[in-house]
């Protein structure tokens, strides 16, 4: 059975490995805002409001040598670009729903959440889970499908938690890991966890190469639009090996 | 310009980028050539971040086949393979890159 409540706190659990490699990034984006001479509470705030990681570390770096605010503006609008991708791809699932939970979601939606989110839900789609029989009898027959956005709440919210106190640790105790721990490697762990099962097809998997070495190519790109190159790139090879058959 | 209002705009500009697709979807429906393309989006988008994290560093790109990284990512694609299990997963690949660190 599950409930809305379960929903949401598998998302919860999905997504604690992945908090491991962020608390790096915030306290590194606490430590480097406030290097700014950004007052805390600005450092803070933005982690809230903006709440996009490189996104941030490029306006505290633009802070800091004193870019003008038009620019900075426009440079973060160009830096979270590929979130109009993962909208896009995350559109069908949350159809349905009403448009306060759109919003909900929208705010929450980062790299991080939008892999653990759509992955689970590709996953569903393969595979349908072994629902039971439709019971007429039920009182409330609630669908596992029309619960799915708890599941990302529990991503997002607790992506969201996690940011917003390494930011803190890192504003208040001005101090972050040691870099020889290579912590931030542990995201690239989980999401290696995370694709392997989903490279089930000839077309996915060549659809991951190229986007992985077009990425490697293009990362000298500014503003992570490399990341951008490499998906669509990735999604061309997909789409051309697939219509090879 | 205020920092506050960089902030403020900056944040909306964000929230309108992810807000979009998912709001406008109720208004128009993807064509299915989209559909498609869009399936391809989370194995290209974590793909090419994995490569990243695994190739680029601060000197620039590391290709050789002794980057700890790439030796870690290597073991954690295998037992990822043969586990499915995340938490294995990232143990044994922080265990190999620690290692391999230490060795090299």
């Amino acid at each position: 059975m599950s409930s809305s409540r379960s929903e949401f706190w598998q998302g919860v659990k999905a997504e604690l490995p992945l908090l491991v490699g962020v608390i790096p990034f915030g306290m590194i984006y606490g430590v480097l805002a406030l290097g700014t001479g950004m007052p805390a509470s600005a450092a803070q705030a933005m982690s809230a409001v903006v709440f996009a990681g490189s996104a941030q570390f490029v306006t505290a770096q633009m802070i800091a040598v004193g870019t003008p605010g038009l620019i900075i503006i426009l440079t973060i609008a160009v830096v979270n670009l590929r979130h109009a991708l993962y909208s896009a791809s995350l559109a069908p699932y949350l159809q349905h729903l009403q448009p306060y939970w759109k919003w909900l979601l929208a705010y929450l939606l980062t790299d991080e959440a939008y892999a653990v989110a759509v992955i689970r839900y590709q996953r569903e789609e393969q595979q349908p889970p072994q629902s039971e029989p439709c019971d007429p009898g039920q009182a409330n027959p609630a669908p596992s499908k029309d619960k799915r956005h708890w599941f990302f709440l529990g991503c997002g919210l607790a992506l969201w938690v996690c940011w917003q106190l390494s930011t803190a640790l890192g504003i208040f105790v001005g101090q972050v890991l040691p870099d020889n721990w290579s912590l931030d490697f542990t995201l690239a762990l989980t999401f290696i966890a995370m694709l392997v099962p989903v490279l089930r097809d000839r077309a996915a998997v060549v659809a991951g190469l190229t986007a992985g070495v077009v990425g490697v190519l293009a990362a000298a790109m500014p503003l992570k639009l490399g990341l951008i190159t490499a998906a669509f790139a990735g999604i061309l090879a997909g789409i051309w090996m697939e219509n090879r058959k | 310009m205020n920092i506050w209002w960089i902030l403020l705009l900056g944040g909306l500009l964000t929230f309108l980028t992810r807000l979009s697709f998912i709001l406008l979807l109720d208004k128009l429906s993807f064509p299915a050539w989209v559909q498609r393309a869009l399936r391809y989006v989370p194995v290209a988008v974590l793909t090419a971040l994995v490569f990243q994290m695994i190739f680029i560093q601060d000197t620039g790109i590391n290709p050789s086949p002794l980057n700890p990284r790439l030796i870690s990512a290597l073991l954690a694609g295998v037992v990822a393979w043969r586990t499915r299990s995340v938490l294995l997963t990232i143990l044994t690949g922080m265990a190999a890159l620690f290692l391999v660190q230490a060795l090299l």
